[in-house]
């Protein structure tokens, strides 16, 4: 197991996000975190990346617990990580092959023709290779995210998460980032944690999938159990039906009633 | 309730003074290891730096200018116009070139260091570094809290070299003061301490200036309003520290 997440509650300013959260992610497989929109699906990356720390429950990646570490400890776990933002989070003062270096540059003392090999090795599989000298403002947004997965890779971790990795992309970037996934779980053996909504990418590429909802998991196991589900919570996300025990409608009062007060004021 | 505001006021700014404090410590902490990269602090002399020099020797000239005009005006009255050149060196380097130079300098880099760091941080690109366990402390606000605090002290330097010359071109070349008692006056009556006086106020304006910069960028809200309200954060407070602390040290030098 290489994320361990048992019975984590977690809430901001007062309103809970999670209510006893239980996700195990097993090594060398893919998993996907689903889930509607503001089920915290990027807050649970955020506690298995400790950038936040659950109020209650436990965290452990590689079985570690991460509320008993101390500040280089976690940097030296996340040394062994790595992730793909929804944005890519270039740094926007660099170009392209200085991004990929960066990671690098900051951890080993490797000699300047090395790093340009690893460098250029990474961005060709991600087919960049001749983009190394543009400017991050020069890409469009799935060239940025391919940078930002051969940036993340740069370091061979041992886990790669990614956040929303298909949000915004056309066709053919979706397909690429969707291939790049599948290729660093298969022949580098790198556990994947991927947070999406978008449920017919995830069914062909991950191992397993968590759905949350309220707080809690509402189902687990692999994309074509979810599919098979019975529970109208997965069966609303699975087949994307307006009608459902999530609602369409933020709460309001009724529709007639302030349509016509308006018209009367 | 005015009591309530006031105590809410002064909380407010205890609070607020204790996260500078606390920042200022870690960021200390981060500073030798920032030393290791020139590189990166050699870039933020540039633009902290480099990129106010029009602003700080156009502002340098126009106030030296000023000192002339109004200098000479007055000390005409007592029939003491020899005195011009001390006077202007005096105000210059004591007072004018360092409060000066931090007023613009908050304006122009101030602004940019927050705006830049706040963006960052919007962008996830802070966020970013952690995850790649670079601390952004010691590879974002360490360089360019340092790169501003020794851009300072040379930007009021050429500040005063620029306004020495905009009073001598008024007094001398102008209003005909000769130009012999105009150097000499001055090489007579100003001496280190009034120098020293000068490079301290703009090494504390500079620390100050550039603490609350990186503060207000570092901690921004990640949205197009919170990095707004940073940038202007950064330019009131830095002004009102800057005139508090030229109250202080003016004192102190007396």
């Amino acid at each position: 197991m290489v994320v361990d997440v048992r019975g984590v509650h977690y809430a901001v300013g007062g309103r809970p996000i999670f209510a006893g959260l239980d996700v195990q992610v097993r090594r060398g497989r893919i998993t996907a975190i689903m889930g509607p929109s503001g089920t915290g699906k990027t807050t649970l990356l955020k506690l298995i990346t400790a950038q936040i720390a659950a109020d209650r429950g436990e965290v452990r990646v590689r079985g570690e617990d991460l509320a008993a570490l101390s500040r280089s400890e976690i940097y030296a776990l996340r040394k062994r990580m790595g992730m793909l933002f929804q944005n890519g989070a270039l740094l926007t003062d660099m170009d392209v092959f200085e991004n990929v270096a960066f990671p690098v540059r900051e951890h080993t003392n490797l000699p300047e023709a090395l790093i340009r090999k690893l460098v250029l090795t990474k961005l060709q599989a991600v087919g960049l290779r001749g983009a190394a000298e543009l400017m991050p403002a020069e890409l469009s947004g799935g060239m940025a995210r391919r940078v930002a997965l051969a940036r993340a890779v740069v370091m061979d971790p041992e886990m790669l998460i990614y956040d929303e990795p298909f949000v915004g992309l056309d066709p053919i970037s979706l397909g690429v980032i969707m291939r790049l996934i599948k290729h660093m779980n298969e022949a580098l053996g790198i556990t994947s944690i991927v947070v999406s909504h978008d449920v017919r990418e995830l069914a062909t590429i991950a191992h397993d999938s968590y759905l949350l909802s309220g707080g809690r998991v509402a189902a687990a196991g692999a994309p074509e159990q979810l599919r098979a589900s019975d529970s109208p919570a997965v069966r609303q996300f699975m087949t994307g039906s307006e009608d459902g025990p999530v609602a369409f409608h933020y709460p309001a009062p009724d529709y007639a009633t302030q349509l016509f007060a308006a018209d009367e004021s | 309730m005015i009591a309530a505001v006031g105590n809410g006021f002064i909380l407010e700014g205890v609070r607020q003074l204790g996260s500078v404090a606390i920042f200022l410590v870690r960021l200390l902490g981060e500073c030798v290891p920032a030393l290791r990269r020139p590189r990166l602090i050699v870039h933020q002399i540039y633009n902290a730096g480099a990129r106010s020099l029009i602003i700080i020797m156009l502002s340098g000239l126009f106030v030296g200018m000023v000192l002339g005009l109004q200098g000479y005006e007055l000390l005409q009255r007592f029939g003491s116009v020899e005195a011009l050149g001390t006077a202007a060196a005096l105000g210059l380097l004591k007072e004018l070139a360092p409060v000066v130079t931090a007023l613009l300098f908050a304006g122009r880099a101030g602004t940019a260091l927050t705006s830049e760091i706040g963006l960052m941080r919007a962008t996830d690109q802070l966020t970013a570094m952690e995850i790649m366990a670079v601390d952004p402390l010691r590879h974002v606000a360490a360089p360019r809290f340092l790169g501003g605090l020794l851009a300072m002290p040379l930007l009021a330097a050429i500040f005063s070299v620029v306004g020495l010359y905009g009073a001598q071109l008024i007094g001398v070349q102008l209003m005909g003061v000769d130009k012999g008692v105009f150097w000499s006056q001055m090489q007579g009556s100003v001496g280190l301490h009034n120098v020293t006086e000068g490079v301290v106020k703009s090494v504390v304006f500079g620390v100050a200036c550039s603490l609350i910069a990186v503060h207000e960028g570092y901690h921004a809200a990640p949205t197009a309003e919170g990095v707004a309200l940073a940038t202007t954060r950064t330019v009131v407070a830095s002004s009102v520290m800057t005139l508090l602390l030229d109250y202080m040290l003016t004192a102190a030098f007396l």
